[in-house]
């Protein structure tokens, strides 16, 4: 009773399906097909996890009627038998461009950067497009339609993949025999998001990935300002945005770190993104279980690198051998630990690969029910369309696919893909197997003939008198052609037959014999031919080895990270920083963390003796200036990037982090680049190897910023510099124009007054606050003196000077200003304006009564600081318990961490260093480095670890070759090349 | 101790605030010398404690034990707890070519072309280089002054670094010819929306046939007949009689073979590798051939991610252990400043397995050999020029490398520098206020 009410009903409702339903008709009668379709006895997968046996699915007018076993079939319903075979609902791809033609790049050849935007009316910054619709650069791609229903989809989420606010996306069934009325679903399916700049403009701002982070953070701010009205102009991006805040918001993450990137921006302010990941997100699968985001999954896997060549192959990385091996456990591990996420084809070259990829996830472990939810329900779900597609519940779209059976066998044949209530025939389902034996007889002469393999890659043999006969069959749409030769070997004669395949798959034709002649022919059908000796595929059964995850994943990674211990240091010579001095033959106990006791003859029954006799233990080295472990330096697009933060981009993978920790690194301040007068805010890290990138910052970190002086920031290597400023005295009214402004800014704010809530301003407001340090890479003595001024002039003062190659010619200013110098220990000659620098300069500064550090700014240097602080004792006779503190002490000062760290003291942190010989001797080596109690560096270990890396690659290499030698397809090598950072670093991956 | 090291700084300091600032060349050697008492370190491997050393008109007279009864001639230096050291030696360098790196004018070291074999590093020496100065104070007194850039770059000599000009700098012209192998590999370009990674050199082969038709075309032209001068095939001469040396650029494993090979099928017999950073890996084949290593900056990065972190510490040990003649260099970013480095370079594979005897070879005697100018310099030797300085403690130990005084062929030179005199000016101007 129910059930008739319900079909009156959706009779109703068929009647608006079709749209053009109020079209002038000019090209004959209206001719309405309100038909049912029914197909029994299939297995219906309603939902991943709603199956019905032997069922009835039942359509009309595009969408699902009833299914069920018991389902009534209406009279004037086209009735296909499909017993045997399964109907699951097609796939969503929510992440695509179908459609959309690839955004032009700009044309511009000009070699002068572009710091303006091109429009106006819209956001300050070209690549923020909201306003834009995917529907305005639609077009229906047939033949990209085709590949993506040939593998099993049926809808696709399209957009724009250009710029960073991508504006709104549509939702489109793949029916090919409608128009856009009927196909398009939602013109507005989502907003995209991304950090990745348009290709179709070359303003130059964001030229990082942090820099895109705080726009989209400014970007939300003043969409809220302008929403409450208070804007005086008007702006088309920021009402589009605002006017998109409640659609479903995608954000191309690419990565796992970018996720957590992207959800770190959303989370702020209050968006929630689904997002689009890398497929590495089982590297760190608790973080991004943390975010509690919906992610989308490409399953690119990548092939096996060819590693014949053992020279190519011995540069692979252990890192990328990795991926090869763990990357298709990628959906098993999201799956197992509930994270919610579709799967998109986005990546792959044509949708063609997307099942091999899919099965080898499989292989890997997803459950065939997770797979399905994520090709179905899922993307359903996060479009917020679970009601129209994504299963076969009654009142859905008609989207549903045809199979010989399970549809995650690698032997399943999709016959069809029904979209819309549109058949798209994939396979004809009703082709006839007529794979067996035949028997047939031609001019009183018996012939036996077998037919086997693929239906449209048969292969015939046949026989005569024992004889075997040249032959070639081809077969379609019930029809066979068959030549083979006649018995006389000597001759190129064929008898062709054509014959009809009857519903007993018996042959009935003619034939034509090689002179001419016609007979007739009849082949019957006996029984099939047995095709069952089972060819137990290796591939299927055996179970690859797959590595475990390290921390990090690359080589010298963790397998778990380690713990903290009580540790007894017996007998060191111990550098404690501290009045005590160099103190010979004594014990320093480390416990929770922390250092415990120093002394003689200590003793604790809980803690691990470490004989140190004849070794040096001191405070671990602190790096006031560091590049390393960042994904980006420099934020150069504009002359003032104060609202970015390298605390945004941490890469906790860098193996610079170990080789610095070998070196008897513990802390690190890693400084933004000196591309701009205002640069951005630091991060000061502990080198925690094997943590996350948020565990490696210091808890309350002192707040730092940096800036630069000199011939970076005036853009003296642009040949044709445009950004303000060009000259030394530019810089001086960047710092003055922009403090002004802060000191407004900060007094309308604490007016209690509306105000525009400004990111940059408000660091600099820190700053005149004394809330925020300044650390400035700076060269010469006008430049030095001119910032102390300015710094005075507005009532704070600079903390660091950086660089600071000439610190020594004012060092009496530096000392009665209060500001620190981390200088370098003799690098000069590299550029006009170190010119006059001097080795000399730390002793120099030093002696004024100066807080001296010596710092790297590179990655190389950085492992041997301590060389670099004992060149101080050459260069001008520093002590060498002062030299030391150059490198430990006095930076933990100048970052305000040195109630933490910086020397070997009770309570302190215990992050020390124990070492072979004096550390300033060019003969010292660490051999243990531990931070917090916990060693992260041994010398020991890292033999160890040595060993490890060789095995995993030659088993890595070997499998490789197996998979090679199986035939599955291999790339070539390429080797990645991480930049070596410096001041003057521009992300390279950046750039388009 | 180190009150005596202050007393010693001091009265340097106010010595000489006195002298006048002397960075003139010195005049040649007229009065002869002998140190007495220090350790001495020879250079090829061998120390003498409490040595005696003598040396007069440029040569060292004497080398010995200070027990040795024999008259001491000339000024007579105390050489008490003190060290001496044969100049150090830095090979494949571009000092005196270029003065600042980012100032283009300053900047000599490149030629543009493929095929520079004629191009003479020599007389764009410029011996009044502030940077050149900067090494005398660390010990490093001679060098190699090696073009850059092309398949072949150009002709090197050798220079000592306290000269008026370069003809009085030269120790030895037009030494060898420097080249750079074809790469195995190539960078995309990423500014073509390319993978910036490493990808197999497509070119390679036809790149190295390349070299092999032009050594060819070299070596027939010098045969004499009838030809029309060119003054490339003419320079490259040298490398096919042995007068000249080969220096190939070359650092990853199957190129250092392959220029190996090269070598031999081209007749050439004197051939050094320069960078090797793979050569550890072929000791064996370097050994065979006699085909000594320049080897890349101690203080360096690994390559790889995988490596070992003290792979380029360690590598001078893989490479001495199994034979092969190494020295050390310093090419790469700012090489020219961070040349006076080069101690340090071998203080650091100290730490990494060489002994300090090894590693002082590594900067002396090695490249004096590879160099071919061993007759004369690279060890302290009866016979040999007069290039060695005396040093407070340890050479290869920043802390302990400080120089007292320092004699190329006998002359004693200044120790003043640029930076020296900065330092004084403004350590004035700070204790007199």
């Amino acid at each position: 009773m129910i059930k008739k009410q319900f079909l009156i009903f959706t009779l109703l409702c068929s009647f608006s399906f079709y749209a053009q339903d109020y079209f002038p008709k000019n090209d004959g009668v209206k001719a309405t097909n309100t038909n049912y379709t029914a197909f029994t006895n299939a297995k219906i997968f309603v939902t991943p996890t709603q199956v019905i046996n032997k069922g009835t699915l039942l359509i009309r007018n595009g969408k699902v009627v009833a299914s069920g076993t018991s389902v009534n079939i209406p009279k004037n319903a086209v009735i296909i038998d499909v017993s045997g075979k399964s109907i699951y609902p097609s796939f969503i791809d929510m992440y695509s461009s179908f459609g959309i033609e690839k955004p032009k790049r700009s044309s511009s050849n000009s070699r002068t950067a572009q710091y303006d935007a091109s429009r106006t009316g819209y956001y300050w910054n070209d690549h923020v497009m909201p306003e834009n619709k995917a529907i305005n650069n639609f077009k229906y791609d047939s033949k990209s339609a085709k590949a993506l229903i040939n593998a099993g989809f049926g809808i696709v989420n399209t957009h724009i993949q250009d710029g960073i606010v991508r504006g709104q996306g549509t939702l489109v069934a793949l029916n090919e025999n409608a128009g856009n009325e009927t196909r398009v679903l939602d013109v507005s399916s989502g907003q995209y998001l991304s950090f990745r700049k348009s290709v179709t403009s070359r303003q130059a701002y964001p030229s990082s990935i942090m820099g895109s982070m705080a726009l989209l953070r400014q970007l939300y701010l003043d969409a809220d300002w302008y929403a409450k009205g208070h804007n005086k102009t008007k702006d088309l991006s920021i009402e589009a945005l605002n006017h998109n805040k409640n659609l479903v918001q995608i954000f191309d993450a690419g990565s796992r770190a970018n996720i957590l990137r992207a959800d770190k921006v959303g989370d702020a302010h209050n968006v929630q993104y689904v997002i689009l990941g890398g497929g590495d997100e089982y590297e760190r699968i608790a973080e991004i279980k943390a975010t509690n985001a919906s992610l989308i999954i490409p399953i690119n896997f990548p092939k096996a690198y060819d590693v014949e060549n053992a020279f190519l192959a011995s540069t692979l990385s252990l890192a990328d051998m990795r991926a090869w091996n763990q990357k298709p456990s990628n959906p098993k591990m999201l799956a197992e630990n509930n994270i919610t996420f579709a799967l998109t084809t986005h990546s792959l070259k044509s949708p063609n690969a997307f099942k091999a990829h899919l099965l080898n996830a499989i292989k890997h472990g997803l459950s065939k029910e997770k797979a399905l939810e994520a090709l179905t329900t899922i993307p359903a779900q996060l479009l917020g369309k679970s009601k129209m597609i994504g299963s076969l519940k009654n009142e859905s779209q008609a989207n549903f696919l045809i199979t010989s059976g399970d549809i995650f066998d690698k032997k399943t044949k999709l016959f069809e893909n029904w979209v819309q209530g549109n058949k798209n025939v994939i396979k004809d389902m009703n082709t006839k197997d007529i794979t067996g034996n035949y028997e047939f007889s031609l001019n009183s002469q018996t012939y036996k003939m077998s037919i086997s393999g693929e239906s449209n890659k048969l292969k015939t043999k046949i026989t005569s008198n024992e004889k075997v006969r040249g032959s070639r069959i081809a077969y379609k749409d019930d029809w066979v052609n068959i030549a083979f030769t006649t018995a006389d070997s000597t001759k190129q004669e064929f008898i062709r037959v054509v014959a009809n395949v009857d519903a007993n798959k018996n042959l009935n034709g003619k034939t034509i014999m090689p002179n001419g002649n016609e007979l007739s022919f009849f082949a019957k059908h006996s029984k099939e031919e047995d095709v069952s000796k089972k060819t137990t595929n290796k591939d299927d059964t055996e179970s690859e080895k797959i590595f475990p995850v390290t921390y990090p994943n690359n080589s010298y990674g963790f397998s778990a990270l380690p713990k903290a211990e009580a540790l007894l240091f017996k007998n060191a010579t111990v550098w404690t920083n501290e009045k005590e001095g160099i103190l010979k033959n004594t014990d320093v106990l480390i416990k929770n963390g922390k250092i415990a006791k120093i002394g003689q003859n200590l003793s604790d029954s809980n803690a691990k003796i470490i004989d140190a006799e004849n070794k040096h233990l001191t405070s671990g080295i602190i790096d006031e200036h560091s590049h390393i472990a960042a994904a980006s330096i420099n934020e150069g697009g504009q002359n003032s990037s104060a609202e970015v933060s390298i605390e945004d981009v941490i890469d906790e993978t860098d193996v610079g982090i170990y080789r610095n920790l070998a070196g008897g690194v513990t802390s690190i301040q890693i400084l933004h680049g000196s591309a701009n007068p205002i640069g951005g805010r630091s991060a000061i890290i502990k080198l925690k190897w094997g943590e996350t990138a948020n565990n490696l910052i210091y808890k309350s970190s002192p707040k730092f910023i940096k800036f630069a002086l000199g011939e970076n920031v005036k853009q003296t290597r642009h040949q044709n510099g445009v950004r303000f400023p060009q000259t030394r005295m530019g810089v001086e009214q960047v710092y003055i124009d922009y403090f002004t402004r802060a000191k407004e800014y900060d007094a309308l704010k604490k007016s209690g007054k509306p105000y525009r809530k400004d990111i940059e301003l408000d660091v600099l407001a820190q700053i005149l606050n004394k809330e925020r340090y300044i650390s400035c890479h700076s060269y010469v003595q006008s430049e030095i003196n001119m910032l102390m001024k300015v710094a005075e002039r507005f009532n704070f003062n600079i903390n660091t000077f950086t660089h600071i190659l000439e610190g020594y010619k004012v060092a009496d200013k530096m000392k009665a200003h209060g500001v620190g110098g981390s200088t370098f220990s003799d690098w000069w000659a590299y550029k006009y304006e170190v010119n006059d620098a001097i080795p000399y300069n730390a002793a120099i500064m030093h002696n004024a009564g100066v807080t001296v550090a010596i710092n790297s700014d590179d990655g190389e240097m950085s492992r041997r600081l301590n060389q670099e602080a004992a060149k101080s004792v050459k260069y001008g006779a520093i002590s060498e318990e002062e030299a030391w503190k150059f490198v430990t002490l006095n930076p933990a000062k100048l970052l305000h961490i040195d109630e933490r760290v910086g020397s070997i003291k009770v309570g302190k942190d215990a992050d020390v260093v124990l070492w072979s010989h004096n550390p300033l001797s060019i003969y010292a080596k660490a051999e243990k480095t531990i931070i917090e109690g916990v060693t992260y560096f041994d010398l020991k270990q890292d033999k160890i670890k040595r060993s490890e890396i060789k095995s995993e690659k030659s088993e890595l290499i070997n499998m490789m070759m197996q998979a090679k030698n199986k035939g599955l397809k291999t790339q070539p090598i390429k080797k990645k090349i991480k930049e070596h950072l410096h001041c003057d670093s521009i992300d390279n991956d950046y750039q388009h | 101790m180190k009150n005596l090291k202050k007393i010693f700084l001091f009265v340097m300091l106010l010595c000489s605030s006195i002298v006048i600032a002397q960075q003139t060349p010195a005049p040649k050697q007229t009065k002869a010398i002998t140190i007495e008492g220090a350790t001495a370190h020879l250079g090829n491997g061998k120390v003498i404690e409490n040595s005696l050393i003598m040396f007069d008109g440029g040569k060292i007279t004497f080398v010995g034990s200070a027990l040795t009864k024999i008259t001491r001639i000339g000024e007579i230096i105390d050489g008490k707890g003190k060290h001496i050291y044969p100049g150090f030696i830095i090979p494949n360098s571009t000092l005196g070519l270029v003065e600042i790196d980012a100032v283009k004018a300053t900047d000599d070291d490149a030629e543009m072309g493929t095929w520079n074999p004629h191009i003479r590093s020599l007389i764009a020496y410029n011996t009044e280089s502030k940077v050149i100065e900067s090494m005398r104070p660390n010990g490093v007194l001679l060098g190699q002054i090696t073009p850059r850039g092309g398949r072949i770059s150009g002709t090197s000599s050798i220079v000592q670094f306290d000269a008026w000009n370069w003809e009085d700098a030269t120790v030895k012209t037009n030494d060898g010819i420097h080249m750079y192998w074809p790469n195995s590999f190539t960078r995309g370009r990423w500014w073509l929306g390319e993978d910036p990674g490493l990808k197999i050199n497509k070119k390679y082969a036809n790149q190295v046939s390349e070299v092999a038709n032009y050594f060819k075309a070299s070596k027939a032209y010098n045969k004499g007949g009838e030809s029309i001068t060119n003054l490339p095939f003419e320079a490259l001469q040298g490398v096919f009689d042995g007068s000249k040396t080969l220096y190939i650029n070359v650092n990853d494993e199957k190129g250092i073979t392959d220029a190996i090979n090269f070598s031999k099928e081209n007749d050439i017999t004197k051939m050094v590798i320069v960078g090797g950073r793979d050569a550890y890996k072929i000791t064996n084949l370097l050994k065979q051939n006699n085909v000594p290593v320049l080897l890349q900056r101690v203080h360096s990065r690994p390559n790889n991610d995988d490596d070992d972190y003290d792979l380029p510490y360690k590598k001078a040990k893989l490479l001495v252990d199994n034979g092969v003649l190494v020295a050390l260099q310093a090419s790469g970013q700012m090489e020219r400043m961070n040349s006076r480095n080069l101690p340090f370079y071998a203080g650091t594979t100290v730490a990494h397995g060489l002994t300090k005897e090894q590693a002082l070879q590594l900067i002396t005697l090695n490249p004096a050999k590879i160099l071919g100018i061993d007759t004369n310099y690279g060890s302290l030797e009866t016979g040999k020029s007069a290039t060695l300085f005396i040093s407070e403690g340890d050479a290869l130990d920043m802390r302990t490398n400080i120089i007292i005084e320092a004699f190329i062929d006998g002359r004693k030179i200044s120790l003043d520098t640029h930076q020296t005199k900065l330092w004084k000016r403004y350590s004035n101007k700070f204790k007199n206020q």
